[in-house]
């Protein structure tokens, strides 16, 4: 499971390595149903306290996100979809709250910010295989 | 009820007219991490020593699975691996001398387990000590402190010294020592990344006093690292409420500062500024500030 910690900036490991699930899982990345590595398997991969990954899967539990088949392992919850619509909102709410915070302080509008969008949008176009990219200089 | 592993309680240590130890507490309970971090001479050491038993407690009192370390050595030190901060083995023996004789202090060690290790490592069970490397003599030690599943795994400085694979090697052996039935393990590291990745619980010693003891979200959580902008210009470092260290100049300042974010923005505004950006501190910050490095005089004018 391709997961990376960052002591940088300032968030808790448990709550990184729950994030990145939960898009892992958002995006399809992780399938419902698919299970999860062991603890032990990830805490080794990631170099944490087997705790924090215990942490991590609770927290996820507890949102639905997955379920722990008692003295079995923990799997990706089945019919996700709905949440997974949230939980891409929430991913998008939060690079728009940044962008935001960021435009207000170089002192742009949100119509500025709006503009801007859409001039960068009129640049992009889709590929056959699904990715906006940058379209070629005229 | 479940006891603690270790409780030492108000323990105090002098070796002549210098303070090691002052007035420390510490518990351990079954099953988790904890990370001990000072500077150089703080006192961690001298604490893991008195675990032990090689130091006998002059005032307060030690307790390891509720024994005195000092009265009952071998019903401690059974239970319990260690790995020394300066890897003192018998120079004189092989690896598979080294072996044997810790195995016979050890009536629960698994043989299988230790070759397991070795080979793992490539170490060559007939090496003497004295022709190790300093990556092997660590692993070594490693192997020596593990093999008898220890339910208490006591390593000091693990790291001090290595390169990356052994490192890695050592920190895999306290995920192993924990995810394996839950035992526990105090380890002392100046790698703060390390201590940050590897423990639930964090204490901080500086001058021979705890000055920082929790788990660690509990005490990340206590400490914010807020970027700062001004209308007008200070030379000094703004006189800001509950900030710890500061970094910056001019209109723009980066703080680090504990309590209440209300109150710092609060703090923030009445100076005329406002605050850009906040985020929970890493640990290095929080251990920076508190040991009293990056820590500017913040004096009226």
């Amino acid at each position: 499971m391709d997961i990376t910690i960052t002591l940088s900036d300032g968030i808790p490991i448990y709550r990184q390595i729950a994030n990145q699930i939960r898009y892992l899982a958002a995006s399809g990345r992780l399938a419902p149903g698919e299970e999860l590595p062991p603890i032990r398997t990830l805490a080794l991969q990631l170099r944490v306290t087997p705790n924090t990954v215990v942490k991590a899967y609770g927290e996820l539990e507890a949102a639905g996100v997955v379920w722990k088949r008692a003295g079995a392992g923990t799997y990706v919850s089945e019919g996700l979809s709905r949440l997974a619509d949230r939980e891409r909102e929430r991913i998008l709410e939060q690079r728009l709250d940044a962008l935001l915070a960021e435009a207000h302080h170089l002192n742009f509008t949100a119509d500025d910010v709006l503009r801007m969008f859409n001039e960068r949008r009129a640049l992009m176009t889709p590929v056959p295989g699904g990715e906006l990219v940058r379209k070629e200089k005229a | 009820m479940a006891t603690n592993v270790v409780e030492v309680s108000n323990l105090s240590r002098s070796f002549g007219q210098k303070s090691a130890l002052d007035g420390v507490s510490f518990q351990a309970t079954e099953g988790r991490v904890y990370g001990l971090v000072g500077a150089n001479g703080a006192g961690k050491t001298t604490l893991l020593k008195h675990l032990l038993g090689l130091l006998r407690a002059a005032t307060g009192s030690v307790r390891v699975f509720g024994l005195d370390p000092v009265r009952d050595p071998v019903g401690v030190l059974r239970r319990v691996g260690y790995l020394s901060e300066d890897r003192e083995l018998p120079e004189w023996m092989r690896v598979d001398e080294l072996m044997r004789y810790t195995q016979a202090y050890h009536p629960t060690w698994d043989a299988s387990y230790a070759r397991q290790l070795l080979e793992s490592f490539a170490l060559d069970p007939s090496k003497e000590v004295k022709e190790l490397s300093k990556g092997m003599r660590a692993q070594a030690g490693l192997v020596a402190a593990v093999a008898h599943r220890p339910e208490l795994l006591i390593l000091d400085e693990p790291s001090s010294g290595l390169d990356a694979v052994v490192r890695r090697d050592i920190l895999d052996a306290i995920v192993r020592t924990v995810a394996d039935d839950g035992r526990t393990v105090i380890f002392s590291s100046h790698l703060l990344d390390e201590v940050e990745r590897m423990s639930d619980h964090v204490t901080m010693i500086h001058h021979g006093r705890v000055t920082l003891s929790g788990a660690l979200d509990d005490v990340r959580r206590g400490y914010q690292r807020s970027r700062v902008r001004f209308v007008e210009h200070f030379d000094q470092p703004p006189p800001l409420d509950a900030a710890l260290a500061m970094e910056g100049g001019g209109r723009s300042w980066s703080v680090l500062h504990s309590g209440s974010i209300e109150q710092f923005h609060h703090s923030v505004l009445a100076l005329g500024g406002e605050v850009i950006e906040s985020r929970d501190a890493t640990l290095e910050e929080i251990f920076l500030a508190r040991a009293g490095r990056g820590r500017q005089p913040v004096e009226a004018a």
